[in-house]
């Protein structure tokens, strides 16, 4: 389990108030949970996506995922359509876990509308919401 | 089984060396209480192949003293607690009036008259309400609660770290049954061949003054044996692989010990609080049945979920659920229509919009 003071939380990325994050590459958003969501959670031991190919809007669930002791949903950061959903997590959903900005990702979506981007939260603002002092 | 404000919150013992272990702490009936350390798998694991240990210091603890007292207890529980003998334990239940469980218990005969009984936490307050109600014999009755520690040793290597502590004879102390001396140089320690995870292994209570001591102790013995704390989330995967009822999930006010399939514990040599009415559940049948089953299509059945025929017929509802760490598959208890209840039974568990398939298996889940 991560300790609260070595959590990580990319400066890159994008947050939601949910505990995803986002990574955009042009009109292309990757998608997963942070380190402090995989640390709360604990054990995953199935991510369930059964969404590729649809077009959902920000905010819908278009997942969830399962550790031991609970279940949480997954939610949309930005609209568009799921592209790809991570496959190394069906065999691996522990990955969540170890990795979470790397093997752990969990979808890619192709945005409808990249402006959403703005309304996320920085690490800095996500680190403050968490009350992860690092 | 929450605890209804924060601000109500006890704490145990050893919080800060829980803490200072990395300790995920979360309120649990009332304490603030570890959940897990380094991840349920790992600590699940560490205790069916080594060793661990549990604080379970929340646990509650009476005394029950007097010439009534096996008088009073054969009155409340379900079990005959007149076959115990000194050092011995005996899991049973309280009844209630209605069909239902007031909550489930160990009982302890320290002498002929003297038992300890053991309550789960969250209900502590209202099994202590039930005893004085009904103990018109005047028996001596102490709630110790808050000023014992309870540490569960559990595993297959328990033994080997506990038994250079004490000169009591742990190595060959039959299951549910205890001692009660010098343990890591602490004077009346009680040690019983007793736990909920089927990993073997032992209880141990003390006050709570000696409870670092003690901890230390067992930490240094079992360093060389890869020794780690684990916490109450490993404890109810452990526990769910065996099939052991939980107080508030598998058993509450609402389901009958026969229902539980505790019809072991449920003694019709002697009359207790609903028994003509348990006796006949047990000869005439019940209606619904707590039974095992594994999940076939992929996904994990939780506390609640309703369970379906093939048909759409509701049948029943899931009282707890997991992935299985031993076993690697999602498992659950849930109670069913005694139809549905027998082993190879197909049932269906609604799984947020999906019906998805499982079967009814025998347990224990987990063999060892």
């Amino acid at each position: 389990m991560s300790k609260i003071s070595t959590m990580n939380f990319p400066d890159n990325l994008k947050y939601t108030r949910d505990h995803e994050w986002v990574r955009a590459e042009g009109n292309i958003a990757v998608i997963g949970i942070t380190d402090f969501a995989q640390s709360e959670l604990g054990d995953i031991v199935y991510v369930e996506i059964e969404t590729e190919g649809e077009t959902l809007t920000k905010e819908a669930a278009f997942g969830t995922v399962e550790a031991v002791k609970t279940v949480s949903d997954l939610f949309m950061p930005v609209s568009g359509k799921i592209l790809e959903v991570n496959a190394g997590l069906g065999g691996n959903p522990e990955a969540v876990n170890k990795d979470p900005y790397g093997e752990g990702w969990m979808i890619r979506v192709e945005m409808s509308q990249p402006s959403e981007l703005d309304t996320l939260m920085s690490a800095q603002d996500y680190k403050k919401m968490t009350g992860v002092s690092a | 089984m929450e605890t209804s404000t924060d601000t109500a919150l006890k704490s145990i013992a050893l919080t800060d060396t829980h803490i200072r272990l990395g300790a995920k702490m979360v309120p649990f009936a009332g304490y603030l209480m570890p959940v897990s350390y380094e991840g349920i798998n790992a600590e699940h694991e560490t205790v069916r192949k080594g060793v661990g240990v549990f604080d379970v210091s929340h646990m509650g603890e009476f005394i029950l003293k007097g010439d009534q007292a096996l008088d009073l207890i054969q009155r409340v529980t379900s079990n005959d607690a007149s076959k115990l003998f000194d050092g011995k334990v005996q899991y049973s239940c309280l009844p209630n009036e209605t069909g239902g469980i007031v909550d489930d218990l160990l009982v302890y005969r320290i002498d002929v008259k003297t038992y300890m009984l053991v309550v789960n936490a969250s209900n502590i307050e209202k099994d202590w309400n039930w005893l004085k109600r009904y103990n018109t014999g005047n028996v001596e009755m102490h709630n110790i609660s808050e000023k014992t520690s309870l540490l569960a040793v559990q595993g297959p290597l328990a033994v080997e770290v506990l038994q250079p502590l004490t000169e009591m004879d742990l190595r060959n102390m039959e299951y549910y049954s205890f001692g009660k001396g010098k343990f890591a140089g602490v004077d009346n320690v009680l040690v019983s061949a007793t736990g909920y995870t089927g990993a073997g292994g032992f209880e141990v209570y003390m006050e709570n003054h000696a409870a670092q001591k003690i901890w230390d102790a067992i930490f240094a013995s079992g360093k060389k044996f890869g020794i780690k704390p684990i916490g109450l989330g490993a404890r109810d995967t452990l526990r769910l692989e065996m099939g052991f009822c939980l107080y508030g999930n598998d058993i509450d006010d609402n389901t009958s010990p026969i229902e539980a399939g505790l019809g072991w514990i449920t003694k019709f040599t002697k009359e207790f609080t609903n028994s003509k009415a348990l006796k006949d559940q047990k000869d005439h049948g019940v209606t619904r049945k707590l039974a095992g089953f594994e999940m076939l299509d992929k996904g994990i059945p939780r506390h609640g979920y309703d369970i379906k025929d093939s048909g759409g017929k509701y049948i029943g509802k899931v009282t707890s659920g997991t992935q299985s760490p031993s076993l690697q598959k999602a498992i659950g208890m849930a109670y069913l229509e005694t139809a549905f209840a027998k082993t190879g039974s197909e049932i269906f568990i609604s799984v947020r919009d999906k019906n998805l398939k499982a079967v009814v298996v025998k347990m224990p889940f987990f063999h060892s």
